[in-house]
C-alpha cells in the first residue's frame, strides 16, 4: 500500500538519445559535405559552413527536443533520416549554387541570390511546422472529424493556381500560387489532406466497400454504387492532368488512393479495377494530349533529340554515366548541365557527384522512412491511424519512384520534386507535415496505456505480504 | 488491413529495387556506352581540362591542344584546317567529334589501355595526364594537289601507295574548317555548325570514303579483270562491240556515247575496247562471262564490304542476283553499282601492284606522350584480286588509255602513266560524275590515284578524262617529285 511497493508500468524503450545521436551523425556528414562542395569547386573552402551547419544544429536540435516532450514514443528514425535527407539536399543545392554564381559571374551578370539560404529558411519553416502539429495535434484521431473539411481543402488547394493573378504557369505545368515574390505549389499540401480525407472515407466506408460485391468474369467485383468513390477519385487525377497538365501528381494521386482501397477492404479487385482505370486514363491522355506524347516519344527515344526536348533527361543521363559508381566527387562534376538540377533532377546530381553508391544510401534512407510509416501503419491501435499512416507511406514512396524514375528514364518524366531533397519550400513544409503526422501516429501507437488501476484483490495479496 | 498493408510494403521495396537496378545499369553496365555518346559535353569537358595529343602529318602536327586562358585548359588547333578536315575530323564541345579525332579518340584523350604505363608513371610523378599521338600516311604535298585541282567543286581524291595500301591523299571538297567547331564560345560553335548543316553541298560529308557513286566506265577495268581471268580472254581477244547493244529480256538499246561501232565488222579487241571505253563491248562481255564471274571479280577487289581505314568506310555495292540487261549495265558501272571512290582506288592500286589489294591504311603510327612508337601500322593484304598477268594485261590496257585514248589529259613527260576515264550517269537529268582511275609509274608503281568530280561531266566519256584526269595527275605528279 506504500509507493515503495507499487509497480512501475513496463516502460517501452524512448531510445531518444539514439535519435540525437544519429541527428548528430547527418549533422557532420552535412558539414564535410558542405566543406567538400567548396573544395572540389572553389578549390578552397570559407567559413561559411559553420553557421550553415549551426543553424541547421539548431533546427534539427529543437525538433528533437519537441519530439522528446511532445511524442516520447514515437519511432526514433523518422526524425533523423528526414533531416538526413534535408541536410543532403541543402548541400546539392549549396554545391550548385557555387556553379549558378561562378556562371553569373563569367557572363557578367548579377551574382543569383543562394538558394541553399532559401531552403534553409524553408527547412526551418518546415520544422516549425512539425513541431506545431507536435504541439496542436496531440491525438490523430482528431483528425478524422475533419474528414470532408479536408477534402474541401484539398480541392481548393489543387483548384487555386487555376485562379487568375495568384495563379502562374511554370514550365507549361499551371502548379504555382505566386504571391509577391513567394511562389508555393499547394499540390504539396493537398496530398496531405486528400489522404487525411482518403484514410476518414474509407474508415467509414470499408465494411460497404469489403462485403457488398458482384462477381463478374471470375473476379469479385465491388458493388456499383460502392464505385462512386473509385470514379471520383479517377476524375479528379484526370482533371489535374487536363487543366493543371501536371502527370506527376494525377499518378501521384490515383496511385494512393487505390492502394489505400485495398488497404482499407483487403480486396485485391480494387487494384485490379484501378489498374484498368490507369491504363486507360493513361491511354486516353495520350491520344488527347500532345505533350503526354512527347514526354513518350522522349522516354523511348531520348537520343533522337538529345539537344532539344529529351535535353534534359539525356543530360541527365550523362550525368549519372560520368558519376558512375563513386561519383565524381562533391563540386568536381557537371550537375548544373542538367536543367532543373536542385528540384526534380536533384538526384541525378547526387548520382553525377556521389556516384551509384551515394543513389544507394539516399535511396535506402528512403527505404527505411517508409518501412517504419508501414510498420506504424501496422502498429496503430485505430483503423484511421493505420490508414493514415499508410497512405502517407504509400504517398512518399510513389513520390520517390516516379520522380528518381523519371530523372533515370525507367518510366517517363512527369515533374515532381524529390521529398525533402529538392528545393522548393512547400515540398518541405508538406514532407515536414507528414514526418509530423507519422511520428504523432507512432507516439500513440507504442505510448504505454495507462497503468490499470490497482485491483483490489491484489492490493489485498500485498496486505497479507506486509 | 495488415495483410495488405504488408504487401504495400513489399511493393514499396519492389519499386525501390527497380530504381537500385536501373541506376545500376545505368552508372555501372551502360556507363561507358553513354560516356561515349557524341554530344556529351561532360565526357568533353574532362578532356578539354587535359592536353589532347596531336595528329600528325609527318612530323607536322595539323592537329594539336594549344594551352589556352580561357574557360578550358586547352584549345584545338587545326593548323591546315580546311586541308585536312575530313582527316582530322573536328572536336567540338557540343557536337562531339568525327574522324580520327572520334576514332582514335582514346589515344589522344589519353585513356587508352595502350597508354596505362604512361598514365601511371604521369600519376607518379604528379604531371597532368596528357594523350598520346597519332600519326597519319598522308603526304603534304598530294592533299595540296587534291584540294586546290578540286577547286572547290563537290568531289574526292583518294591517292594509295599500291604497295602498302597507305593512304597519302584523302580529300573532300568543298572541305571545311575545323577551328570554327572547336571554339571556346557556344554561340560561335553553334553558328558554325548551322552553317554546314544547312550548306546544300554538306562539307561535313567525306565523300572520299563515306558517300558511294555509280562508277561509271571506270568500273570496266573489272569487268575486263573479270574476263581475262577466266583464261579465255587476253587483251587482244576479238570482243563483240556494236553501235547499240540490243538489253536481253527488254526492248531497251545501250548505246555508245558516239554513236558508232567500236571496231569495222562490230568487232574490237579489249585492250580498243577499254582504250576507247566501248560501252556494248564490255557490256556484252560482261553478259557472255556472267554476272556471277563479275561479282566474284569485284569482291575480290573489295566490293559489298566496308573497310576501316580507321574511319569507316561505305560499302560499296556490287548486285548479285540481277537479270542479264541488268547485268549488261551492270558490267559497265552503271545500274545498282556503287562505289566509294577509296574502292576504286584500290581496284587501280590492286592492278598497279601486280594484282595484290593491300589493306588500306590511314594511320602510320601510334606514339606515347613521350613520343615513343606505341604502334606501327605493318601492311596487311586484302588478297589477290587477279594474277600478275593479268594484272599486267591490265596495265597495258591501262596505259594505251592514257597514251593515246580518253585519258590523255593525264599524262606526265617522262612517266608511263596508266588510267582509266569514267563517265557515271545519275539519270534523272542531272549531268554524269567524272571519274578518273590510275597509277605511275605504270610498272612498280609509287601512287594509285581516284578523283570523282560531282555532277560535272558533259554528255561524254571525254570529259572524264577533262575534268577529273589532271587532278589525278597533279595527284600522281605530288607523289612522285617528292
Amino acid at each position: 500500500m506504500t509507493s515503495a511497493v507499487t509497480v512501475a508500468p513496463t516502460n517501452p524503450r524512448q531510445r531518444r538519445f539514439a535519435e540525437l545521436f544519429l541527428i548528430l551523425l547527418a549533422l557532420i556528414i552535412a558539414s564535410a559535405g558542405y566543406i567538400a562542395s567548396e573544395l572540389g569547386y572553389l578549390g578552397s573552402a570559407s567559413n561559411s559552413w559553420l553557421p550553415f551547419i549551426g543553424v541547421c544544429a539548431a533546427i534539427f536540435i529543437a525538433a528533437h527536443l519537441a519530439v522528446r516532450r511532445l511524442a516520447p514514443y514515437a519511432d526514433p528514425l523518422l526524425l533523423p533520416l528526414a533531416a538526413f535527407l534535408n541536410l543532403v539536399g541543402l548541400v546539392l543545392i549549396h554545391r550548385l549554387d557555387l556553379s549558378d554564381i561562378a556562371r553569373a559571374q563569367r557572363s557578367g551578370r548579377a551574382v543569383p541570390r543562394a538558394d541553399a539560404l532559401a531552403q534553409l529558411t524553408w527547412t526551418a519553416i518546415g520544422i516549425v511546422a512539425f513541431i506545431a502539429i507536435l504541439y496542436f495535434l496531440r491525438d490523430h484521431r482528431i483528425l478524422q472529424k475533419f474528414t470532408y473539411t479536408a477534402l474541401a481543402a484539398g480541392v481548393a488547394l489543387l483548384a487555386l493556381p487555376l485562379l487568375p493573378f495568384i495563379g502562374t504557369s511554370i514550365n507549361g505545368a499551371r502548379l504555382w500560387l505566386r504571391i509577391g515574390p513567394l511562389s508555393f505549389q499547394p499540390a504539396e499540401l493537398s496530398k496531405i489532406c486528400l489522404i487525411i480525407f482518403f484514410a476518414g472515407y474509407l474508415v467509414v466506408k470499408r465494411d460497404a466497400l469489403a462485403t457488398a460485391r458482384s462477381r463478374v468474369a471470375g473476379i469479385d467485383l465491388p458493388r456499383g454504387r460502392d464505385l462512386g468513390p473509385l470514379f471520383i477519385a479517377w476524375a479528379a487525377s484526370m482533371a489535374v492532368l487536363v487543366f493543371q497538365r501536371d502527370l506527376g501528381t494525377a499518378l501521384l494521386f490515383f496511385g494512393v488512393f487505390i492502394m489505400l482501397l485495398y488497404v482499407a477492404t483487403e480486396r485485391r479487385s480494387w487494384l485490379v479495377l484501378g489498374g484498368i482505370l490507369f491504363v486507360l486514363g493513361a491511354t486516353l491522355s495520350y491520344l488527347a494530349f500532345n505533350h503526354v506524347q512527347e514526354r513518350f516519344a522522349v522516354w523511348l527515344h531520348p537520343f533522337n533529340d538529345p539537344t532539344g526536348s529529351a535535353y534534359q533527361i539525356v543530360q541527365s543521363l550523362f550525368g549519372l554515366a560520368s558519376g558512375g559508381v563513386l561519383g565524381t566527387g562533391l563540386g568536381l562534376g557537371n550537375p548544373q548541365f542538367v536543367p532543373f538540377a536542385k528540384t526534380d533532377f536533384i538526384m541525378s546530381t547526387a548520382g553525377e557527384e556521389l556516384g551509384l553508391t551515394g543513389v544507394i544510401v539516399l535511396l535506402m534512407v528512403y527505404a527505411v522512412i517508409a518501412q517504419r510509416g508501414f510498420r506504424i501503419a501496422v502498429a496503430a491501435r485505430d483503423a484511421f491511424g493505420t490508414l493514415l499512416a499508410g497512405g502517407l507511406s504509400i504517398v512518399l514512396v510513389l513520390q520517390v519512384f516516379i520522380v528518381v524514375g523519371g530523372v533515370t528514364r525507367l518510366i517517363p518524366l512527369t515533374g515532381l520534386t524529390t521529398p525533402f531533397m529538392s528545393y522548393g519550400g512547400s515540398s518541405l513544409v508538406a514532407n515536414w507535415i507528414i514526418i509530423a503526422l507519422l511520428i504523432r501516429i507512432s507516439d500513440g501507437a507504442r505510448r504505454p496505456a495507462p497503468p490499470p488501476r490497482p485491483a483490489r484483490d491484489e492490493a489485498m495479496t500485498q496486505v497479507v505480504q506486509l | 488491413m495488415n495483410n495488405p498493408l504488408r504487401r504495400l510494403s513489399g511493393f514499396a521495396a519492389v519499386l525501390l529495387i527497380a530504381l537500385l537496378i536501373n541506376l545500376t545499369y545505368l552508372q555501372v553496365f551502360h556507363a561507358n556506352d553513354l560516356r561515349q555518346k557524341p554530344g556529351n559535353s561532360r565526357t568533353v569537358l574532362a578532356e578539354y581540362d587535359r592536353q589532347r595529343g596531336t595528329i600528325t602529318v609527318g612530323s607536322k602536327a595539323i592537329a594539336a591542344s594549344k594551352p589556352s586562358t580561357g574557360q578550358f585548359s586547352y584549345t584545338r588547333v587545326y593548323s591546315a584546317g580546311e586541308l585536312y578536315a575530313h582527316t582530322t575530323g573536328y572536336y567540338s564541345l557540343l557536337y562531339g567529334a568525327s574522324a580520327l579525332e572520334r576514332t582514335e579518340n582514346s589515344i589522344l584523350s589519353g585513356t587508352d589501355d595502350r597508354l596505362l604505363v604512361d598514365r601511371l608513371s604521369q600519376l607518379l610523378a604528379g604531371q597532368a595526364p596528357k594523350g598520346g599521338s597519332v600519326q597519319t600516311t598522308l603526304l603534304p604535298a598530294a592533299q595540296k594537289a587534291a584540294l586546290s585541282g578540286l577547286n572547290g567543286r563537290r568531289g574526292a581524291v583518294i591517292a594509295l601507295d599500291p604497295a602498302t595500301g597507305a593512304i597519302l591523299a584523302m580529300v573532300s571538297s568543298p572541305t571545311f574548317d575545323p577551328n570554327l567547331l572547336a571554339s571556346p564560345q557556344a554561340a560561335t560553335e553553334r553558328e558554325a555548325w548551322g552553317k554546314l548543316q544547312n550548306d546544300p553541298s554538306s562539307p561535313l560529308l567525306n565523300r572520299s570514303i563515306a558517300q558511294v557513286y555509280p562508277p561509271g566506265s571506270t568500273f570496266k577495268l573489272v569487268t575486263a579483270a573479270a574476263a581475262l581471268s577466266t583464261g579465255k580472254y587476253t587483251k587482244s581477244s576479238k570482243i563483240f562491240g556494236p553501235a547499240q547493244l540490243a538489253l536481253p529480256l527488254s526492248n531497251k538499246k545501250l548505246p555508245n556515247e558516239n554513236k558508232k561501232a567500236c571496231g569495222p565488222k562490230n568487232q574490237t579487241t579489249l585492250e580498243n575496247a577499254i582504250r576507247i571505253s566501248c560501252n556494248t563491248a564490255l557490256a556484252n562481255l560482261g553478259l557472255t562471262i556472267g554476272n556471277d564471274v563479275v561479282a566474284a571479280q569485284a569482291e575480290k577487289f573489295g566490293f559489298n564490304q566496308s573497310f576501316n581505314i580507321p574511319l569507316a568506310s561505305a560499302t560499296s555495292i556490287y548486285p548479285r542476283d540481277i537479270d542479264r540487261a541488268q547485268t549488261a549495265l551492270s558490267s559497265i558501272g552503271q545500274f545498282d553499282v556503287r562505289s566509294t571512290v577509296l574502292q576504286m582506288a584500290m581496284v587501280a592500286a590492286g592492278i598497279g601492284n601486280q594484282g595484290l589489294v593491300m589493306q588500306p591504311y590511314l594511320i602510320d603510327q601510334i606514339r606515347g606522350p613521350d613520343l615513343a612508337v606505341l604502334e606501327a601500322t605493318t601492311p596487311s593484304e586484302f588478297g589477290q584480286a587477279v594474277s600478275p598477268e593479268v594484272a599486267a594485261q591490265l596495265r597495258d590496257m591501262m596505259v594505251t588509255v592514257v597514251n593515246s585514248g580518253t585519258g590523255r589529259r593525264a599524262a606526265i613527260p617522262g612517266v608511263q602513266v596508266a588510267g582509266k576515264t569514267g563517265t557515271a550517269q545519275q539519270g534523272n537529268g542531272k549531268p554524269p560524275h567524272a571519274w578518273f582511275v590510275s597509277f605511275a609509274p605504270a610498272k612498280n608503281p609509287t601512287v594509285a590515284v581516284a578523283v570523282i568530280v560531282e555532277d560535272g561531266g558533259g554528255a561524254t566519256e571525254i570529259s572524264g578524262g577533262r575534268l577529273a584526269a589532271p587532278i589525278a595527275r597533279a595527284v600522281m605528279q605530288a607523289v612522285l617529285n617528292r
